[in-house]
């Protein structure tokens, strides 16, 4: 048992427990509307976790990923509107086999190409979803989209449901657990992932697409399995929101969102793994500040977009990274080699 | 006995000629060098052999099979590996990480998705006693951007090493670096690879260290061998002497 | 037969419109490898600058004077481009390309905020043009002079070009620019100066093509991105960098949504991104692309 606590896996255990004890206290701290704000961040900490796996660990900008994070939110709605489905647990098998299909099938295409071209096809197939889902209304709703109430809803294979009154605060209250549990899942999973002999190929392949190619690595059928991979993370978290948000419409698809997910990974760092989660929460607080604030919201993302991109390249845990490299006292050997370079 | 044959292998890039039916042949466990001025060839060649080109004709033997039309994971896995001149590294991982990703892939573990690298004790051992070998084991967490040239050199070569190969080419190991560190850097590769039993193809220019670390030379010039033979044979080689050695004989 | 020839001269319009807002795209693209996602945001900004020239600030004043300010909102949009490029984008060429996608994302979430500011939120027209201009017979149909018009200035637009970019004397510097900076830079050329005229010219295009679509079509907010996913399936068709390219490239976009909207029109730009998909799949770098 010990064994599997040393090393890095370890180390992130041990970082992470005291944040996750935080977190399991928030809807005990705060209200309603705190802790439902939060659960959206988790959520698209997920999406963002999933998005990096093609960007920061193998060098790939998709422009698209609203595809797979709409589709995750539509899969459940069309459980809900025709197979009449109220369980949580199918959603979810639903939505992430769904997704998984289409990025298994976007990504074939994606993954022949590589920087601009690849960003603007992935972003043309996302698009594909987005007119499919506007157009086709009498299947998708169209603009009015398809409610998915949780009123009508069980997590935990029927445990929990929400009917009757005081229904909303027990949803909020308990989904913000289960989105949680899921969260820190993910969050294990793509540790492990990125950790793995499989991420390091990638990281090959991002670092270098020759040379991996030279080694042995079939660098275009690893790019496929990272763009499936990154997709169904993306399409659970689509999932897991269509629910508190209790609609979803082609907004979701709309590519400007999947610009969202861009944003909110690089505001956190891409270049390491605690980068994305930070960010898609940090985003989510700032989106929601801004929107409170003034109708000129996207003015002040994209503001805040810029001094990102011009003063913060890594990201705030970037920043902070190397915020603490400043601070540290430097050991002596490491002086006298920076000197000699 | 005959690691690798060409048969003559022919590539023109339109009126060059690049490679102009060459007779090249590598005996199992001798250290070469593949001389000659720029244009004259020797890139080429190693391009042609690790398929980085494919040829306009003639023919490739490696151990007796026809590896012409081989792709570079089937040459990979017969056991020809390459460095290059241009470093070729995975900048942003550790050296660590360069090196056993390279046994990891030989050993076919890069689909283990949801095994940690760092768990896998045997590769770990062979990775950090490679970085020990190439002397780099004290850089082994250091992010390779930030290493010395030769240091990355020498990883570059060590990558290529780490598929344990069973003919090995490295194209201008010590190019761009200072006269010093040649040696040491030569010193390094040529003990690792004879200790290794590796059978090695070393395109190079400066020829103090041709004469000094080589079994035999292969010169070549304009796309076509020149001169073939032990460092003292090549020494007295007229063609060579003309064409490289520009009258000057070291060592 | 005679709806064909409406649907014809209604593509070969929406064409002009299309080819202008991609071939600026595209020589952006050519000249500083930078993909623009505001691009469509120019082209919005073009247009809602031009109809409150005219439509606000020249309403009922004589339509010579409207026709004369038509392009105003062309030249907005170039001096926008001609201050943006030495701020935004020229601290960022060396670093990589996802950093100019950040950036010009972040543009093009500024812009329509600004356009919401100066413009407000509904529909600003222009019509007093189309009305002058009236209608004319086509074979026995009737049919907007003005989009004849713009026709017209469309086709004018890609001679132009054409012209510019290959016989001129900045046509060539433009061109070497595009193939090899560093040499151009060696050789004396001023670099800086052709990246910034090239990102003017190319917003000029994107903003005359929303000048001019005004008097036809109102100026609304979304427009702009709308437009950029339509301008990206023409240069991905077409090839990003090229002039003919994004000459073909709206040409077939146009006619297929055209087509699209009369016959299928639930799909019918499905099947656009579907082409393009299918295009990229057989020649990756488009049909007249230059390699990335």
């Amino acid at each position: 048992m010990g064994a599997l606590f040393r090393g890095s896996l370890g180390r992130l255990l041990a970082w992470s427990a005291p944040v996750v004890v935080l977190l399991l206290l928030v809807p005990l701290a705060g209200n309603p509307y705190q802790t439902q704000l939060l659960t959206y961040g988790l959520i698209f900490a997920i999406a963002a976790l999933g998005f990096n796996l093609l960007l920061g660990y193998t060098g790939l900008l998709s422009f698209g990923h609203s595809a797979y994070f709409g589709l995750g939110a539509y899969s459940a709605a069309f459980m809900v509107r025709y197979l009449g489905v109220g369980n949580m647990e199918l959603y979810l098998l639903g939505g992430v086999l769904m997704t998984a299909l289409v990025s298994a099938a976007f990504g074939y295409i994606c993954v022949r190409h590589t920087k601009i071209f690849f960003a603007i096809l992935a972003l043309a197939l996302s698009q594909v979803l987005w007119t499919l889902a506007y157009k086709f209304f009498w299947v998708t709703g169209g603009t009015d989209g398809i409610r998915v109430p949780f009123s009508k809803m069980t997590l935990l294979a029927g445990l929990l449901d929400f009917a009757g009154s005081g229904g909303y605060q027990k949803f909020v209250f308990a989904y913000y657990y289960y989105v949680l549990f899921l969260f820190c899942l993910c969050t294990l999973l793509m540790w492990v992932i990125v950790h793995s002999p499989f991420g390091k190929a990638l990281q090959a392949i991002r670092d270098n697409e020759t040379r991996a190619q030279f080694l042995g690595v079939r660098v275009r059928q690893y790019r496929w399995l990272a763009f499936l991979i990154s997709g169904t993370f993306t399409g659970l978290a689509g999932t897991l929101w269509v629910p508190l948000n209790g609609l979803v419409t082609p907004d979701i698809l709309y590519w400007p969102f999947s610009g969202e997910l861009v944003f909110m990974t690089v505001l956190g760092g891409f270049r390491n793994f605690t980068g994305p989660i930070i960010g898609a929460i940090a985003f989510n607080y700032l989106k929601a500040y801004a929107v409170a604030t003034t109708q000129y919201w996207q003015f002040l993302l994209g503001f805040v977009l810029v001094v990102l991109v011009m003063a913060m390249p890594l990201g705030i845990v970037g920043a902070l990274a190397r915020l603490k490299a400043k601070l540290r006292p430097k050991p002596e050997a490491e002086k006298a080699e920076e000197a000699a370079q | 006995m005959t690691l690798l044959q060409t048969v003559k292998l022919r590539k023109h890039f339109g009126d060059t000629k690049a490679v102009d039916d060459v007779d090249f042949v590598v005996t199992k466990g001798e250290f070469l060098s593949l001389v000659g001025s720029n244009g004259a060839g020797k890139t080429t060649l190693v391009n042609l052999i690790s398929a980085f080109l494919r040829p306009d004709s003639g023919q490739i033997l490696f151990d007796g099979a026809d590896i012409t039309h081989a792709s570079v994971a089937e040459r990979l896995r017969a056991g020809i590996a390459r460095s290059f001149q241009l470093v070729n590294v995975f900048d942003d991982m550790t050296a660590f990480d360069n090196i056993s990703l390279s046994i990891f892939s030989r050993e076919g573990k890069t689909l283990h998705i949801t095994a940690l690298a760092e768990r896998d004790e045997e590769v770990q051992r062979e990775a950090d006693d490679i970085l020990q070998q190439f002397g780099l084991k004290a850089k082994r967490d250091v992010a390779v951007r930030g290493l010395a040239q030769g240091e990355r050199k020498l990883l570059d070569v060590a990558i290529a090493y780490a598929l344990r190969p069973r003919l090995l080419f490295l194209d201008e190991p010590t190019s761009g670096v200072s006269t010093r560190n040649k040696s040491q850097i030569m010193d390094i590769i040529s003990s690792v690879v004879r200790a290794g039993n590796v059978t090695a193809v070393v395109i190079e220019h400066d020829m103090d260290v041709v004469f000094k670390y080589s079994d035999r030379i292969v010169a070549m010039h304009e796309g076509a061998v020149i001169g073939d033979g032990t460092p003292d044979e090549i020494r007295r080689n007229e063609a060579v002497r003309a064409n490289l050695l520009g009258g000057s004989l070291p060592g | 037969m005679d709806i064909l020839i409406i649907q014809i001269l209604n593509s070969i319009f929406y064409a002009s419109i299309l080819f202008l807002i991609a071939a600026g795209l595209s020589l952006i693209y050519g000249v500083m490898r930078i993909v623009n996602l505001a691009h469509g945001s120019f082209f919005a900004f073009g247009a809602y600058v031009t109809a409150w020239t005219i439509g606000t600030l020249a309403a009922g004043a004589p339509v010579t004077l409207q026709f004369l300010l038509l392009p105003a909102g062309a030249i907005a949009v170039a001096a926008v481009g001609a201050a943006i490029e030495p701020t935004l984008l020229r601290p960022l060429y060396s670093r990589p390309e996802e950093a100019q996608l950040l950036i010009t994302f972040a543009l093009l979430l500024i812009l329509e905020d600004v356009m919401h500011f100066l413009f407000g939120g509904i529909p600003l027209t222009a019509g007093a043009i189309m009305d002058a201009t009236g209608i004319m017979r086509v074979m026995g149909l009737v049919y907007p002079v003005y989009n004849l018009l713009v026709i017209v200035i469309g086709v004018a637009a890609a001679l132009f070009l054409w012209y510019f970019v290959y016989r001129t004397k900045f046509g060539i510097i433009l061109r070497a620019t595009s193939q090899n900076m560093r040499m151009a830079s060696a050789l004396g050329l001023n670099v800086k100066k052709v990246y910034v005229q090239a990102f003017a010219i190319g917003c000029f295009m994107a903003g005359l093509g929303g000048a001019i679509v005004v008097p036809a079509q109102a100026a609304q907010l979304g427009m702009g991105i709308e437009a950029l996913v339509l301008a990206f399936v023409v240069v991905v068709i077409g090839g990003l960098g090229s002039l003919e390219g994004a000459l073909i490239g709206a040409l077939l976009v146009s006619f297929v949504r055209t087509a699209g909207i009369q016959f299928f029109p639930e799909v019918e730009l499905a099947v656009l991104y579907l082409i393009a998909a299918v295009v990229l799949v057989i020649r990756p770098t488009g049909l007249f692309g230059k390699p990335a």
